[in-house]
């Protein structure tokens, strides 16, 4: 669905992949095999490039409603608010937004507090397991 | 250097949610836009139609759709899409065409019947398609992106929710006062803290609904104005539509990460700070000449964020001017006169132009218990997704 987002490492090696223009070294997330989009760099080749682990929360919030279709959630079970956390990179220099981790509510977190990128699941059927990544502050057990 | 154009008329089909067709809502805006402008459709030189866009298809093509409704008569048409900045688009092309001499007069049109609850991106599977992977692999509604700002807010100004809901009090209070607002009855900041939260810290009665409705507009060069005997109409005299500038730095709709400004270093203004500096530029009119602004409050929250953005305040004292009455009707510098989005709720193609007619209104001095003293400048604000400016200037 979103291939080569993120490494197939667990654990401690989980990633996010961007890719770095090899004219201008600027990085893109998610990833652009296409072209560099720096006004100012006739174009690079592009390569992949593992993102920082850690960040720190630039914003966060919720949904406490589902959201709709193409987001795939199961309609017969209760809604169960997910926290969606942006997260600034200080290496890149930029923002990820992602979900937070299973269990990690909005009083959990604050604006500037360090969290690291994890594995999570994003949905899952009889046959298949979508990955997907999540942060989580630092120093919260898996 | 730039030129005025005239607002000759203006026109609405009430906002709401009237179960009928976009076309018929469009049809009504014109004819009262074309009535107030006292001219006759078919003297009407150029059509430029604000696309709604259903399904990934427009379906019907905006500009022909209207001049097939009001009846062939050969005119120039144009449909442009540019998501909630489709109205400032086609208020820009129909500028271009009058100060290029192409047409004297031109009729802008745009019209909406919105789906129910959240606005979600078109079917099937497109990951090459920004507006639908952040549905599909994060979830992240426009709600979701306006608690982010909210939240953002909170921690570095330290705005508090209730100044958020005295936005919604004072929009509420000023759209009880417009026939043309979806929602006419005042609220209190203790009925927006009583309603659900959507997306922490915002609340149901935070953000804006969506809605049916339509906004239209006569435009002409000044010499047809004066022509027609229109001495003093109102005049547009900028329109911004600007991009933002790489890197941008700001996570927006409906991207799941900014640029990555390690490399080149970004602009000290915001892209939307960027939307209102290109107007006034354009203009030659600063903020301290502003009268009254319409401002995109997709969310309470992001009307403070528009303030400091327009320069009616400094940076991060957004807060401070609605909390001192800055911004409501009788204060220095009022904004959403209208009633805002708050008040109508978003009909994506009318809202942009809908921001003019209630310039246009406010400047004539006709506006009556809304009336804001001695209009003399107005400014709109007002942002597209996937990157497109959108803010006018008008003056008398
Ligand atoms: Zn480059």
């Amino acid at each position: 669905m979103v291939a080569g987002w993120f490494t197939d490492a667990q654990g401690q090696d989980f990633r996010l992949l961007g890719t770095r223009c090899a004219a201008c070294s600027t990085v893109f997330f998610p990833r652009e095999d296409a072209f560099c989009r720096n006004p100012g760099c006739a174009g690079g080749e592009l390569t992949e490039v593992p993102l920082s682990r850690r960040g720190r929360v630039w914003s966060y919030t919720d949904a406490r409603y589902r959201p709709p279709a193409p987001y795939v959630s199961d309609p017969h079970a209760e809604w169960e608010p997910y926290v969606l956390v942006a997260v600034e990179l200080a290496a890149e220099h930029m923002v990820v937004l992602g979900q937070a981790a299973p269990g990690v509510g909005v009083t959990d977190l604050a604006v500037g507090m360090e969290v690291e990128v994890v594995a999570g699941v994003l949905d899952e059927d009889a046959g298949t397991t979508w990955t997907t990544w999540h942060w989580r502050p630092v120093g919260v057990a898996a | 250097m730039s030129a005025d154009i005239a607002v000759l008329g203006a026109g609405m089909h009430p906002w709401g949610k009237w179960g009928r067709s976009f076309v018929e809502y469009g049809t009504v805006a014109a004819r009262a836009a074309l009535a107030d402008a006292g001219v006759d459709w078919r003297d009407v030189q150029a059509v430029v139609g604000a696309d709604t866009v259903r399904g990934g298809y427009p379906g019907h093509v905006a500009g022909a759709t209207f001049a097939r409704a009001l009846g062939w008569q050969g005119a120039r048409v144009t449909s442009v899409y540019a998501a909630c900045a489709s109205g400032a688009q086609a208020i820009g092309a129909a500028r271009a065409q009058i100060l290029a001499g192409l047409a004297d007069v031109v009729l802008v049109v745009g019209a909406d019947a919105a789906p129910k609850g959240f606005f979600a991106p078109a079917g099937g599977e497109r990951p090459d398609d920004p507006d639908w992977l952040r549905f599909r692999v994060l979830g992240a509604t426009n709600p979701a992106y306006f608690g982010l700002y909210a939240r953002r807010r909170m921690a570095l100004h330290g705005d508090t929710v209730d100044d958020f809901a005295r936005v919604k009090v004072k929009n509420a209070a000023l759209g009880a006062l417009n026939p043309n607002a979806r929602y006419r009855k005042a609220v209190t900041i203790e009925e927006v803290a009583a309603s659900a939260v959507v997306a922490d810290p915002l609340r149901l009665l935070d953000i804006c609904a969506t809605s049916d409705g339509a906004a239209a507009l006569v435009l002409t060069s000044m010499d047809f104005a004066r022509r027609h005997g229109a001495g003093d109409p109102v005049r547009i005299r900028a329109v911004s539509t600007v991009t933002p500038t790489f890197p941008r730095t700001v996570l927006d709709l409906p991207d799941i990460a900014t640029d990555s400004a390690a490399t080149v270093a970004p602009s000290p203004h915001s892209f939307r700070a960027s939307i209102a500096r290109a107007a006034y530029e354009e203009a030659g009119i600063g903020p301290e000449e502003v009268s009254l602004a319409e401002v995109y409050d997709l969310s309470t929250a992001l009307e403070l964020q528009w303030y400091e953005d327009l320069g009616l305040c400094g940076p991060g004292e957004g807060a401070k001017l609605v909390r001192d009455g800055m911004t409501s009707l009788t204060g220095r510098i009022p904004v959403n006169t209208s009633g805002g989005l708050a008040s109508f709720g978003e009909a994506v193609p009318a809202q942009a132009i809908a921001q003019v007619c209630e310039l246009t209104w406010q400047l004539r001095g006709v506006c009556g218990a809304r009336q804001v003293e001695g209009a003399r400048v107005g400014i709109t604000a007002n942002q597209g997704l996937f990157g497109h400016g959108s803010a006018v200037v008008a003056v008398r």
